[in-house]
């Protein structure tokens, strides 16, 4: 990025923040102009976490990039999964079977709800509420350690394949879902305490960092930091996948676009994932948890031991991957920030000739100086905070 | 004076100064055990038991870390910075009575001054700490120092006068500046069961100096100097080793201050129920003042676990358009009924 000259006798200060920073959220670097305290101009510099992602996964077979796909959205990586996993189906016409698609909605409402949980914690802690910090922590290590349970894995957790899941969820799976759900309502009304009519909690969220539905619009911001500002949308709804049409649950959406608004949609959010959850475990189906798709989907261990064909399939679908047709498609699902969206290109062969990931941080990322120039400093960090970015997200 | 009274006197400057660090240094334990347990979590367990000996690790680790000065600071005002807000800040204690006065060869055994204008040295002492603050942010080279040092110089400028104005109506109820007085004066009871502390006629004077004290010791609410999700650490960024160590120090040195002041000012010092043997009749008193200083660190402790920060302009517009009034009323309402009890 150019560097930023200024003019002799201009009396405002250059502040470097971050990459290094307790608040950037990671390796945010913003470049502040500032005005005593007042922020002239705010611009962000991105990179730092550039993993090459997206162009690793080219080099790897369709199921071999879902491993990356954790890596992307660190805070909610099934929905990463989720996201890469149905756009590979689409391509190949596949539905997998409603059990599967069930436990994914359900572990993705989980994740939604960890990925919240991690946003109030470190933003209220930027806010200087420590303790909200530590309580939403705690009840995160909870939804991490169902992923253990499903996955073996508490944060990359792959658990999704095309075609369905990797494994059946354990026996008592459900059960300790139930139990999580049974507290977790209560903990939302703890932080809520803390937090929602707290004075000085006010006096820092509300008015502050307002955007307009407009502005919302044209910077591309989705996900709760656009339905803050009036703006009705969510993909979970408006473009269903993954048989969110058979779920009854609420959008909260807010005219006032400033942090607290912002703050209030997200916790209303986790209200409605706990109600998603809720229905996807009554009304979780009995079936396979995997497509039957013949050289797609690996075979039952046991066809292995008796069937020739089956072990050939294996083998093929093991060492070389599965092909599939020609074609490009655009996957979009509704992530904890914003819209999500794979868009997979495949020239027929076993892996991808490329995925391009649409991160919804990213766009958010841009109506952050539209949002926080103006302001004091002290109301940046409830800026970055408000519109609850991933790094790992925006560079990919 | 003869030469047995100053060794005298040094000796309990000396005994005064160890026992007040140990304080300091197990205020920090006692934060730390105190938040962990409010937050879920355990707090220092490795080092003794409970964590005990932690404060030992962390002055030796403090006292053997890299001490770095960064290029190009003001190095006279960079040295100097950090004694100056420890010093200050233990400079206050030269006049905090610990109990009744009981002397010993003509000499006072818990204080170490009486002096007349006590009060008075306290804010005076309390207001040169804002110089190492200021300084330490201003010789840093460091922008997010300069932020903070400018923020701290402000906030504690502004919060001075409302803990002068706070404590403005004990002085006129006891007529004295003398801390000692002060207490001497909270002592018996109304009706005989309420205690004749401050705090009961002084209520809006007490919430005006307990919100001002948090203010001035740069404690959560108020921590805005060393805003450390804002400006990384404020003032002492570029400090580190044991001159990061002296103003961590300072810091709950002041809280320790700032408890011991509210308890003399407001909660009637070590005035509670003496019962026993001559011995406990003695100790009782210590005993009530180390408790009420300890619910007021407990106090601060529980805002910082509770509450979130101050921004720097709503700080500056509490203090000046709630509390300084809030004082300034009191002041006057305090005056009135002094005035017509008088006449």
């Amino acid at each position: 990025m150019p560097e930023l000259e200024i003019p002799a006798g201009e009396r405002n200060m250059v502040l470097n923040m971050g990459p290094q920073h307790p608040s950037t959220h990671g390796v945010l670097r913003l470049v502040l102009e500032l005005d005593g305290e007042t922020i002239v101009r705010c611009t962000p510099d991105i990179g730092y976490l550039h993993t090459g992602i997206e162009k690793t996964c080219e080099d790897k077979t369709y199921h071999q990039a879902i491993t990356l796909t954790d890596r992307i959205d660190y805070l909610c990586p099934l929905t990463n999964n989720l996201c890469y996993v149905l756009a590979v189906e689409k391509l190949l016409g596949l539905e997998p079977p409603p059990r599967a698609q069930w436990v994914r909605v359900m572990l993705n409402e989980l994740s939604r709800i960890a990925s919240h949980l991690v946003w109030l914690g470190t933003h209220a802690i930027d806010i200087g509420a420590m303790s909200v910090f530590l309580y939403c922590f705690r009840e995160r290590e909870e939804i991490l350690k169902l992923f253990e349970m499903v996955a073996g894995q508490r944060m990359m957790t792959s658990y999704f394949r095309v075609g369905g899941l990797a494994l059946e969820p354990p026996a008592d799976f459900l059960k300790r879902v139930q139990k999580f759900l049974q507290i977790f309502p209560g903990r939302i009304e703890e932080y809520e305490n803390l937090l929602t009519r707290n004075r000085i909690w006010i006096g820092r969220t509300k008015g502050i960092g307002y955007l307009s539905a407009a502005d919302a619009l044209d910077l591309g911001v989705s996900g709760p930091s656009a339905r803050a500002s009036g703006i009705d949308w969510d993909l979970r709804r408006d473009n269903p996948y993954s048989s969110y049409d058979k779920f009854s649950f609420a959008v909260p959406v807010r005219q006032e676009g400033d942090v607290y608004a912002r703050y209030l949609v997200r916790v209303d959010e986790m209200r409605e994932s706990v109600k998603i959850v809720q229905q996807a475990v009554e009304g979780l189906p009995e079936g396979p948890v995997q497509a039957t798709a013949r050289g797609v989907v690996l075979p039952p261990r046991e066809k292995m031991k008796t069937e020739m064909e089956a072990l050939i399939y294996h083998f093929k679908i093991v060492t070389e991957g599965f092909r599939v047709p020609p074609g490009e498609v655009y996957q979009a699902i509704e992530s904890p920030r914003g819209e999500m969206g794979y868009y997979v290109v495949s020239d027929g062969t076993s892996h991808p000739y490329r995925v391009k990931v649409r991160s919804p941080s990213f766009a958010n990322l841009q109506a952050l100086p539209r949002i926080a120039e103006g302001r004091l400093l002290a109301d940046m960090i409830a800026c970055i905070g408000s519109i609850d970015i991933v790094l790992g997200e925006i560079d990919r | 004076m003869s030469p047995l009274m100053v060794l005298f006197a040094l000796a309990k400057i000396v005994v005064i100064l160890l026992v007040l660090l140990t304080v300091v240094a197990y205020a920090v334990w006692f934060e730390r055990k105190l938040l962990a347990h409010m937050q879920c979590r355990w707090g220092p367990t490795r080092v003794g038991p409970h964590g005990l000996l932690q404060p030992l690790a962390d002055a030796i680790k403090l006292l053997t870390k890299e001490d770095l000065t960064p290029s190009e600071v003001f190095p006279l005002v960079y040295l100097l910075a950090p004694f100056l807000s420890l010093v200050t800040a233990l400079l206050a204690f030269a006049v905090i009575p610990f109990g009744p006065e009981t002397r010993v060869g003509g000499m006072d055994l818990f204080q170490i001054a009486d002096l007349d204008i006590g009060v008075l040295f306290i804010l005076s002492v309390s207001s040169m700490g804002v110089y190492g603050i200021a300084l330490a942010g201003w010789s840093s080279n460091s922008k997010y120092s300069l932020l903070g040092g400018l923020r701290s110089s402000a906030q504690m400028i502004s919060y001075e006068l409302a803990i002068g104005l706070s404590i403005i109506g004990v002085l006129l109820l006891t007529g004295s500046l003398s801390l000692r007085a002060i207490v001497e004066n909270q002592a018996g009871a109304y009706w005989g069961f309420l205690p004749r502390w401050n705090i009961i006629p002084q209520f809006a004077g007490f919430v005006c100096f307990l919100v001002a004290a948090i203010a001035e010791t740069n404690r959560l609410p108020f921590d805005l100097p060393e805003a450390e999700t804002e400006l990384v650490a404020g003032y002492h960024t570029e400090y580190s080793s044991m001159k990061f160590g002296m103003f961590f120090m300072a810091e709950y040195a002041n809280m320790v201050t700032a408890s011991c002041l509210a308890t003399l000012l407001f909660f009637g010092g070590w005035h509670g129920p003496v019962f026993g043997p001559a011995i406990l009749q003695a100790l009782l008193p210590l005993l009530w003042f180390s408790l009420k200083v300890l619910f007021f660190l407990f106090l601060y402790v529980w805002i910082r676990a509770t509450l979130p920060r101050f921004r720097y302009d709503q700080l500056m517009a509490f203090g000046w358009k709630f509390l300084v009034p809030l004082a300034l009323g009191n002041l006057v309402v305090t005056s009135l009924v002094l005035a017509i009890r008088w006449s």
